[in-house]
């Protein structure tokens, strides 16, 4: 049983050395948010009205919140790249514990999304961003980001180990994620919308997540006077959609390594 | 005798396509083992089931005296396996993947320095180890890659087309280190589309076509199941060559088959020199001018060959209908 540890302890190692060879890594993460930072946050920022507060104060939460759904593609990309060029072979020929493969992998991606957390909260103070809440609350929001990040990790290694061409990842990765973080109330606030995509909208669990770290952060929330029921209560709800969607995900994760592995002919 | 791996009845299917249709294998402990067939003969399918990566749906197998389908565990412990890919991470140095692969072999951290270190020295990448693998050469990484496979000193390694695609001075040193690997008691079970290679690494070759042992015996063994001597002779036009099939069968145990190029034909004699001589009177009184007379021991090819009606590798033959990738 130990071995799962260790096994993990060591493949964690693995991909942190990648890291630690190509930190380069940390810029294409973080380029797109920096962008939207800049631009949402900055350029449009004055065009953009919510009603309590400033635009950049709020789309800060969406746009790390779309970060952490990018998980979804980096995750996948790298396990079918070990799939594909024999590692995965390697490693289910030898006497270690199989699911420390995607342990370990989930883990050093968890590190690397605190990293680019920490940076983006740096780039965000710079603009002009602030949290407004107390500090532990301030961290309850960076670790549901981080909850959220590692849910897709996991979604990830599942379309990864599912699809296995990178191109194929790639576009199925971005139509599942895009619609989660643009219908949403990432970006704008979701009562100016036509009926039907308000609802789609506020029942979309990013809202949950958007919302619950505005609330965490102090930052204004912009659902105006009637929000919706997950909106009224953003961190239960978002809390109970990932840990449930990560009881889903791992062991259908876990269940594809096993046929992902044995497919390869 | 002690088997180190058994095999009996294997089939497996991917959907409507049968890959392997009953295959069954005894491999004696300490000995090597040729797997010798075309792509898509079904060989590494067979690796890949010995090595646990597959699913056994019917038949039943053991390595190192464990069954593959209910003690996997205790198989993996005992196996190293080479796949068709370098399998190594090409963003670690070469030490960092062998030390990595021996953690995971549960060697514990201090043996898998050690083993790394050792497996470094013997297949020349001391230079290398701190080299990140991705700027290695085809030959180096293959040559970790072997490494890779032999961190927990298994009982049994699979090596599956362990030469394609490597220089000459890779291979030598691979076979070599198949030829240490024997001697030291390991059982090596290896697949290869070059029929010299089993034939100067095997104790014992089956051959394998479309999911099924053809023939399985020392290289010996199979040879002579082709009969005597083959005599081949090349003329100068593929119009005399037509006309050389009569004399030439009328001499030889088998009918006389053409290459490729049409020019070339080959057939097998009886033992004794007397076919020889006929053939030549034949081949004289049929007024068939010959560019090349020669005789030869038979080949594992043409144990192929006779066997499957086709050749290993890309080479058509006229008897043949079937090409190969």
């Amino acid at each position: 049983m130990s071995y799962v540890l260790t096994d993990s302890a060591a493949l964690f190692g693995r991909h942190l050395t990648h890291f630690k060879r190509l930190p380069q890594q940390l810029i294409s993460v973080t380029l797109m948010p920096i962008m939207f930072v800049f631009l949402f946050g900055y350029l449009f920022g004055s065009s953009m009205v919510v009603p309590d507060g400033k635009y950049l104060d709020y789309i800060m939460a969406g746009i790390l919140a779309q970060m952490m759904l990018a998980n979804a593609i980096n995750t996948g990309v790298g396990v079918a790249d070990d799939l594909n060029n024999g590692l995965v072979d390697r490693f289910r020929s030898l006497p270690m514990t199989q699911f420390s493969v995607l342990l370990g992998r989930t883990a050093a991606d968890l590190v690397l999304n605190i990293i680019a957390l920490l940076f983006m909260v740096l780039v965000g103070l710079l603009m002009g961003w602030r949290p407004h809440g107390s500090a532990l609350s301030t961290i309850g929001g960076v670790a549901l980001l981080l909850l959220l990040g590692y849910t897709m990790t996991w979604l990830g290694c599942l379309i990864g180990l599912t699809l296995r061409h990178p191109q194929v990842i790639n576009s199925v990765a971005m139509a599942v994620t895009m619609p989660l973080a643009f219908l949403s109330a990432g970006f704008f606030p979701i009562n100016n919308l036509p009926g039907w995509v308000s609802a789609i909208a506020s029942w979309n669990p990013v809202s949950a997540i958007v919302t619950g770290v505005r609330e965490l952060w102090g930052n204004p929330v912009g659902y105006g006077d009637d929000p919706s029921w997950p909106l009224r209560h953003p961190v239960p709800v978002s809390l109970i959609t990932l840990i449930v969607l990560l009881l889903i995900i791992v062991p259908l994760a876990t269940r594809a390594y096993r046929s992902a592995a044995a497919k390869t002919t | 005798m002690e088997y180190a791996i058994s095999v009996e009845g294997l089939r497996k299917r991917y959907g409507e396509r049968e890959v392997l249709s009953g295959v069954s294998l005894s491999v004696a402990a300490g000995s090597v083992f040729g797997l010798l067939g075309p792509n898509g003969a079904g060989k590494t399918t067979i690796v890949r089931t010995l090595a646990t990566l597959l699913d056994i749906e019917e038949g039943k197998a053991t390595v190192a005296g464990f069954d593959v389908a209910r003690q996997g565990a205790e198989v993996r412990k005992r196996i190293g396996l080479t796949g068709q890919y370098a399998a190594v991470d090409a963003r670690l140095t070469g030490r960092e993947n062998l030390v990595l692969l021996g953690t995971l072999a549960h060697l514990g951290r201090q043996r898998a320095r050690q083993r790394a270190e050792e497996l470094l020295e013997v297949f020349d990448l001391q230079e290398a180890a701190n080299r990140l693998v991705g700027t290695y050469s085809g030959g180096m990484r293959r040559r970790l890659d072997l490494g890779a496979s032999l961190i927990a000193e298994p009982e049994v390694i699979f090596l599956d087309e362990p030469t394609t695609g490597l220089d000459l001075i890779s291979r030598t040193a691979l076979w070599n280190m198949v030829r240490t690997q024997a001697e030291a008691g390991v059982t090596v079970l290896l697949t290869t589309q070059y029929l010299e290679e089993a034939d100067q690494l095997a104790d014992r070759v089956a051959v394998i076509d479309q999911g099924q042992v053809m023939a399985e015996g020392t290289p010996t063994e199979l040879k002579n199941k082709v009969g005597g001597e083959r005599l081949e002779i090349t003329v100068e036009t593929a119009e005399l060559a037509q006309r050389a099939l009569v004399p030439l069968a009328a001499v030889g145990v088998a009918a006389p088959i053409v290459d490729s190029t049409g020019l070339r034909i080959s057939v097998a004699l009886d033992a004794g020199t007397g076919g020889i001589a006929d053939a030549a009177t034949g081949l004289q009184r049929a007024g068939i001018a010959v560019a090349d007379f020669s005789v030869r021991r038979p080949s594992l090819d043409d144990v192929f060959l006779q066997l499957t009606g086709h050749r290993t590798e890309d080479t058509t033959v006229a008897a043949a209908g079937r090409t190969e990738r």
